[in-house]
């Protein structure tokens, strides 16, 4: 194993420069100009600054404490290319470089199989330890922007002095519902607003989960001390609730939300009345 | 143990929750109260919660006794000032706190005591009506 891992370094020391140079020129025919040279340069030059004091310490084990560097490295790149859409096997490909680079010179050397096997593994290494971080950050963009959706998505707004709105749409989860639920009472609690009217006109499906859900952020308005509404029932969406047996007990639902404005303002004590026009009359 | 201070408002009992309650608090401020309903004659009970952070079941359940404690005793209970959190939590707790009153703060928890002592006051209105309805009567 030693043995093998001097032969490794041996190669990698051999001819820093040409490997740094051939390595580039894989990555940047790979890459076809989505990173300019100097970029690759510079990243495969640190990196390579990173990897060879590395295996010299810690040898071919690149989980070792002496490749810690090299592995945040080689994590902030891989970040960095998901961030910028890069595809998986372009961020793979710029360290998979590495390993073709590394075969021509050992093959200009005359190095044995065995060699050729062992740098094999550590790029292999190396490569799917970039391919993880580069999977988790793309999950980590998808589940930020899915935050921002749902942040986009349920604004609360005021309709009338004491009288909050939160239009809701898109499906309704238990995500969106939590969140939808404490911006509404947040919302009660910062306004002091005494009515709160839940719109789902935009909400296309309403089974018993959704039923479930509205229910929920109703009754922990009451329990703030607030009337809750729900409007915006379509036809279709009243259907559904009466076949699926959903009850709304003592819940007032309004077909839409101008109905829903006008109970909030007639139980607030607000009279709507249309002025006569005087020339008329 | 800390006992929970309860305030005399007119005729109304105000019980301003500022600690984080302890389960030998609650059941203490239950007797407490009920013996100051008693000796006070109050109509009405303010639970303000505004403080409390953590609920758990034990204390969402007192909520409910307390309402049903001054029931008995003829006072009505409001909670008022339930921060999001601890609503949401009861939500998920089942604790719909069915019968008793809430308001967002202590001025509409007190108008909202008000507004309820007038509409009781209404059926006795409608038994002087009776008194007033013969010569009403006859009036037709």
């Amino acid at each position: 194993m030693a043995d093998e891992t001097q032969r490794v370094y041996a190669l990698v020391r051999s001819s820093e420069q040409e490997l740094l140079d051939r390595w580039v020129d894989v990555a940047s025919t790979a890459l076809q100009g989505r990173l300019t040279r100097s970029e690759l340069e510079r990243a495969c030059g640190d990196l390579l600054a990173a990897l060879t004091p590395a295996l010299d310490v810690a040898g071919l084990n690149i989980r070792s404490e002496a490749y810690a560097s090299a592995r945040a490295m080689l994590a902030e790149m891989s970040r960095d290319r998901a961030r910028r859409g890069f595809s998986p096997s372009e961020t793979a490909t710029e360290v998979f470089a590495l390993k073709e680079a590394l075969f021509a010179i050992a093959d200009a050397r005359g190095d044995s199989s065995e060699t050729i096997v062992a740098v094999s593994r550590w790029v292999d290494a190396l490569g799917l330890h970039t391919f993880e971080v580069f999977a988790r950050a793309r999950e980590q963009v998808i589940t930020e922007q899915a935050e921002q959706l749902l942040e986009l998505t349920t604004p609360v707004v005021k309709l009338w002095e004491g009288v909050v709105a939160v239009p809701l749409i898109g499906t309704l989860d238990s995500a969106r519902t939590q969140v939808v639920m404490e911006k509404l009472l947040q919302t009660l609690v910062d306004t002091g607003s005494e009515h709160a009217i839940i719109d789902i006109t935009g909400v296309p499906a309403v089974d018993t989960e959704v039923a479930q859900h509205l229910l929920k952020t109703v009754v922990a308005a009451r329990l703030m001390g607030a009337e809750c509404t729900i409007s915006g029932i379509r036809p279709q969406i009243a259907q559904t609730i009466v076949a699926l047996g959903i009850e709304f007990g003592d819940i007032p639902t309004k077909a839409t939300l101008a109905d829903a404005l006008l109970y909030a303002l007639r139980n607030s004590g607000v009279e709507v009345v249309r002025r006569r026009r005087t020339n008329a009359g | 143990m800390d006992r929970v201070p309860i305030l005399s408002l007119g005729d109304v009992l105000l019980v301003s929750i500022q600690v984080d309650l302890q389960d030998e608090s609650v059941v203490a401020l239950q007797e407490d109260l009920a013996e100051r309903i008693v000796d006070s004659g109050a109509t009405g009970v303010v639970i303000d919660i505004s403080a409390v952070e953590i609920v758990d079941s034990f204390i969402g359940r007192m909520f409910a006794t307390i309402a049903s404690l001054s029931k008995v005793l003829d006072a009505e209970t409001v909670v008022v000032g339930m921060r999001p959190a601890v609503a949401i939590t009861l939500v998920e707790l089942g604790l719909s706190l069915q019968g008793v009153r809430t308001a967002l703060d202590l001025q509409r928890g007190l108008a909202a005591l008000r507004q309820r002592r007038a509409e009781r006051e209404i059926p006795l209105a409608d038994e002087s009506d009776e008194a007033v309805e013969a010569p009403a009567a006859a009036r037709d």
